[in-house]
């Protein structure tokens, strides 16, 4: 017998089955907050809210890496692009977030060369064929992507090729959850993230769960696997347990990969602080290179022409209460309104996985 | 950027890339970073052109017969929404 992925974790009897046993087994309202923007997708695609006791809630979390970043990376992003003889390249929903002034789209469409990739790999094949460009690849993501710009950098390295250089901008997971939590969100529990996990490993997860007392079950992206890890929530409120759970155990371990996370750790630091939008500056939250590569890194060797003023977020925008839980995307005035994803106010819209797009997208089923 | 479906594994070559199958899409990834040994017919989950981890099958297969189980009982009328435990104690504990 071979499993068929997609119908099988996504079988209708099946879900209504798990439905029906979180029902008969919940006994208290619980938060729930989904930290990784994939979640977020699942459980709007497949209604999952309706299929739970009214009393269990969905919050939707910080874990969309374009949805967190700050406009002031995004201006980097676009001084270099519009700066003599450079090509910048990033992945691709990066290229329509607004910054302070404007997109890369935008500064695309009045000249500059920027190029959206499906691959980091595709940034070292671009260098090699304009030697006379500089090449700067605009690196985003959580823990799932750290690893990939970290394999491009020992590429290019051993490639040869000079004329590619990195501007850095990786986040970690661990640090605005507790930044969520010490700010005191109505969190009871967590879908802890998927792809995060197979990098890292369920074990980072276990602080988190002593110091807040809440439980975090590390959860696969189909529907099942979502109601499966609610189940196992509502199983540790009624058994008096805070545990790490890993309901995706067919992709993650206790330790993860320890291969990716080697090659994060030969290439990248901790920076001092970083800036998330609608989350403020959180102390050891995101990467940087080290300093022995610093002929690589673009933010050196372009750091007297980036610009490096704090930006305040668009008035009307809610994304920071989005991003920390407090709010839906429905309570914002401006949501499928002045905000839609062919003219997004905030990054929440742009990114296919922000909980604004998904919910303009599957609003409808509500 | 994160959703990733499981995609099989139907060719390896020799600078460690390999041409994978994900719903009769084919392409080739990076295994740079497959955190263990990949062979032909494993199922990879892929991210942004690399493979970055390996479904484990029995672990799936175990799952979901669990849940083919809850869902027949369903069915024959065996239990209703509010009977308690059917069967996943042993999966979850």
């Amino acid at each position: 017998m071979s499993i068929d992925y997609l119908s099988d974790y996504r079988d209708p009897k099946l879900i209504a089955a798990l439905s029906a046993q979180i029902k008969s087994e919940a006994t208290r309202a619980i938060n729930i907050m989904e930290i990784c923007g994939g979640h977020t997708h699942t459980i709007m695609k497949y209604g999952l809210p309706q299929l739970l006791p009214p009393e269990i809630k969905f919050i939707h979390g910080p874990g969309c890496p374009v949805c967190v970043m700050p406009k002031e990376r995004l201006d980097h992003a676009i001084a270099i692009a519009n700066m003599k003889d450079t090509i910048l390249t990033t992945l691709g929903d990066m290229i329509r977030v607004p910054g302070s002034r404007g997109s890369l789209q935008e500064a695309r469409a009045k000249g500059a060369d920027v190029r959206a990739l499906y691959s980091p790999l595709e940034a070292l094949k671009i260098a090699a064929e304009n030697p006379d460009k500089t090449v700067v690849f605009f690196a985003i993501g959580f823990e799932t992507t750290t690893p990939m710009s970290a394999a491009l950098i020992e590429r290019t390295i051993a490639s040869g090729v000079k004329n590619l250089l990195f501007h850095i901008n990786h986040i970690l997971v661990p640090p605005p959850v507790c930044a969520i939590m010490d700010s005191g969100g109505e969190i009871d529990a967590f879908l802890g993230p998927s792809h995060v996990s197979v990098i890292t490993g369920s074990d980072i997860f276990a602080p988190i769960v002593d110091r807040y007392q809440t439980p975090i079950v590390i959860s696969g992206f189909e529907p099942i696997d979502a109601l499966e890890s609610v189940l196992m929530i509502v199983r540790q409120f009624n058994e008096g347990r805070r545990e790490a759970e890993n309901q995706y155990s067919r992709a993650v371990t206790p330790k993860g990969n320890e291969r990716a996370k080697a090659l994060i750790d030969r290439y990248f630091e901790p920076r001092e602080t970083f800036r998330w939008r609608g989350l403020g500056d959180i102390p050891k939250s995101g990467l940087k290179l080290r300093d022995s590569y610093a002929s690589l890194d673009a933010e050196k060797i372009y750091a007297e022409k980036l610009p490096n003023d704090p930006i305040d977020d668009h008035k009307l925008c809610i994304c920071a209460e989005i991003l920390k839980g407090r709010a839906k995307p429905t309570d914002c005035k401006v949501f499928a309104k002045a905000c839609s994803p062919a003219s997004p106010l905030g990054s929440c819209m742009v990114s296919s996985e922000g909980a604004c797009a998904a919910y303009y997208r599957y609003a409808q089923t509500l | 950027m994160c959703l990733s479906i499981p995609s099989k594994v139907i060719e390896i070559d020799e600078a460690n890339n390999a041409l994978v199958d994900t719903m009769g899409v084919k392409r080739k990834v990076s295994l740079d970073l497959a955190g263990e040994p990949v062979a032909l017919g494993d199922y990879v989950l892929i991210h942004v052109g690399f493979a970055m981890g390996k479904i484990d099958e029995k672990d799936a297969l175990e799952s979901l017969a669990i849940f083919k189980e809850i869902a027949e009982k369903m069915q024959s009328g065996e239990i209703d929404e509010r009977d308690g435990d059917l069967g996943l104690v042993d999966r979850l504990s």
